[in-house]
């Protein structure tokens, strides 16, 4: 099963559009995302530029109204991810126990949805867009 | 020290299932004796599912789970040592055991890759049948108990846990070094463990429409063995290409049953139900392979053949001429008379029913086919495309009646115009 690892580390909400993990962190972060690498189970990891570089679209009244970052009312932002494929939800529990965070960061560990998850109803809806699952 | 509140031995499993491995290859280093390793990993798990749920899980569960095992190994040596002297060689192990041993936090710091490498290339030596390589690379590497072994292998636990005991003990009869081969040798053996994992995928693959959960998760666990192979040996291309070849295979799970269970074949499945995302990993797995050789071995080959399905987004779109060129390579790399079977079928498809059926008719003697429908499947499939309905008729009469599949016998009876 496959299991996102989302990296919410303290401070990102503020943090500015040119901010960088320093060389030490990025160091310790290598050094378990090869380990993931090694037990088999890494499928994808990604690092995200702080949200202050970014922007929100919101839909109230189902009109997009786009705001540009920093967002002054969120105090928690993603700053990465990992996916991975284990055998079960504490295993991926576990993996991110291991991770080598900042004692401010969190990691939200969350499940990903797979096609067989859903209602026979939902599954024929989404059969022929196959080729738009990432 | 973790919450202390309800520690679940399913948490326990987990730390178990991602340190066992690393935990038996540094302890078979030592012990030179992947058997005794297990055994004595195994120990140090029984007292964590007895301790832990008390004491909560320790802060370095590696070093815990170590320092109980090298413990446990201790004991017993020291008891074997005591009872027959004749164990010099382990005296001195032992010694050796005692004085590198103490420091388990640098141990643990050692690089481990070699050590694990060692131990996979020692589980699935040659000199041991195919059954007991699986049965002992899913317990050394997937971390399975022997219970989830038999379900897995359908087959009793006694038979399972005798696998790996006869495995264990013809390791050590056979005093197989617990070393990682070189040259020539590398390849053979590289091969054997390559089948293990294969295997076992295909075990999963056959098992996926079935009601029982764990047979279908061996997939995933030879896909995650042969993603871990493939990081400690990132230069192999058979390594990469066993990985794509079950991504590739993998990615058609959702389209090759119909809503009655029934089986769909590649060329008749919805290829929208496909997952498109295994099927771009298996596709960028190839691709880096095929940047270290230029003799694609038996794996990238069958990789190579998946990923000519996978790029065709109708069945219309299939490169036959390559698929046929590929199975041309397949047979002088690794000759079977299914490799010819299908090799038959791609060329008829690339080049016409006549130059696939010269392929069939070559193989009528075959004696490993004689009790297989594929060989009449596929003849009368070609006589039929060719206007000979009579014979057509009569291989697939044949065919109905070699298959073992009801399903199967009433399509090619109906196929036969019975």
């Amino acid at each position: 099963m496959r299991f996102m690892m989302l990296m919410i580390p303290g401070g990102y909400a503020e943090a500015a559009p040119d901010v960088r993990p320093g060389a030490e962190a990025v160091e310790g972060m290598m050094k378990y995302n090869e380990e993931l690498k090694k037990a088999g189970v890494l499928l994808a990891l990604d690092g995200l530029h702080p949200p202050s570089a970014g922007a929100r679209v919101s839909f109230k009244g189902h009109k997009p109204v786009v705001t540009d970052g920093p967002f002054a009312e969120v105090k928690e932002v993603l700053g990465g991810y990992w996916v991975i494929d284990v055998r079960s939800r504490e295993e991926a529990i576990e993996w991110a126990r291991r991770c080598p965070a900042g004692e401010n960061d969190v990691i939200e560990v969350r499940r990903v949805f797979e096609m067989s998850d859903f209602p026979e109803d939902v599954q024929k809806v989404a059969e022929g867009f196959g080729e738009l699952k990432a | 020290m973790t919450a202390r509140a309800t520690i679940e031995a399913a948490t326990i499993e987990a730390v178990w299932r991602i340190e066992q491995p690393k935990l038996t290859a540094r302890l078979a280093r030592y012990l030179r004796d992947i058997g005794l390793a297990e055994e004595v990993a195994g120990d140090a798990f029984l007292l964590a599912l007895e301790r832990w749920p008390r004491d909560g899980i320790p802060r370095n569960p590696a070093a815990w789970l170590t320092e109980v095992a090298r413990n446990r190994a201790l004991d017993r040596l020291r008891r074997t040592t005591m009872i027959d002297g004749k164990h010099r060689e382990l005296a001195i192990d032992l010694a050796e055991l005692e004085r590198e041993m103490p420091d388990i936090e640098s141990a643990l710091d050692e690089d481990i890759d070699d050590d694990l490498l060692r131990l996979i290339f020692t589980a699935c030596h040659p000199v041991l049948p195919a059954e007991q390589r699986a049965a002992l690379a899913l317990r050394l590497l997937g971390g399975l108990s022997t219970l989830e072994i038999a379900r897995a292998f359908l087959v009793p636990e006694a038979t399972a846990a005798q696998r790996i005991v006869r495995a264990k003990r013809a390791l050590r009869d056979a005093a197989i070094a617990f070393e990682t081969p070189r040259g020539q040798e590398r390849r053979e053996r590289l091969a054997a463990v390559l089948e293990v994992v294969y295997l076992i995928f295909n075990e999963g693959y056959v098992a996926t429409a079935g009601p029982d959960w764990l047979r279908a998760d061996l997939c995933g666990e030879a896909l995650r063995l042969g993603r871990s192979l493939a990081a400690l040996m990132p230069d192999e291309p058979e390594v990469q290409g066993v990985v794509s070849l079950m991504e590739l295979n993998a990615s058609r799970f959702p389209a090759r049953t119909g809503r009655a269970g029934e089986p769909i074949l590649l060329l008749d499945q919805d290829r929208t139900r496909w997952n498109w995302s295994l099927i771009r990993r298996g596709l960028d797995g190839l691709n880096r392979a095929m940047t270290l050789t230029s003799t694609p071995g038996p794996y990238l080959l069958q990789a190579m053949i998946a990923a000519c399905h996978a790029r065709a987004a109708t069945p219309a779109d299939t490169d036959w001429i390559a698929i046929s060129a590929y199975y041309q390579a397949l047979a002088l790399a690794a000759p079977s008379p299914i490799v010819e079977i299908n090799r038959a079928v791609a060329v008829g498809m690339a080049f016409g029913p006549a130059q696939g059926l010269a392929i069939v008719e070559a193989l009528k003697d075959e004696p490993r086919l004689k009790d297989s429908h594929l060989l009449p499947t596929v003849r009368g499939d070609l006589l039929e495309k060719l206007g000979h309905q009579a014979e057509a008729r009569a291989a697939f009469r044949q065919a109905a009646e070699l298959t073992g599949n009801d399903r199967e016998r009433a399509l090619l009876l109906a196929r036969a115009g019975d």
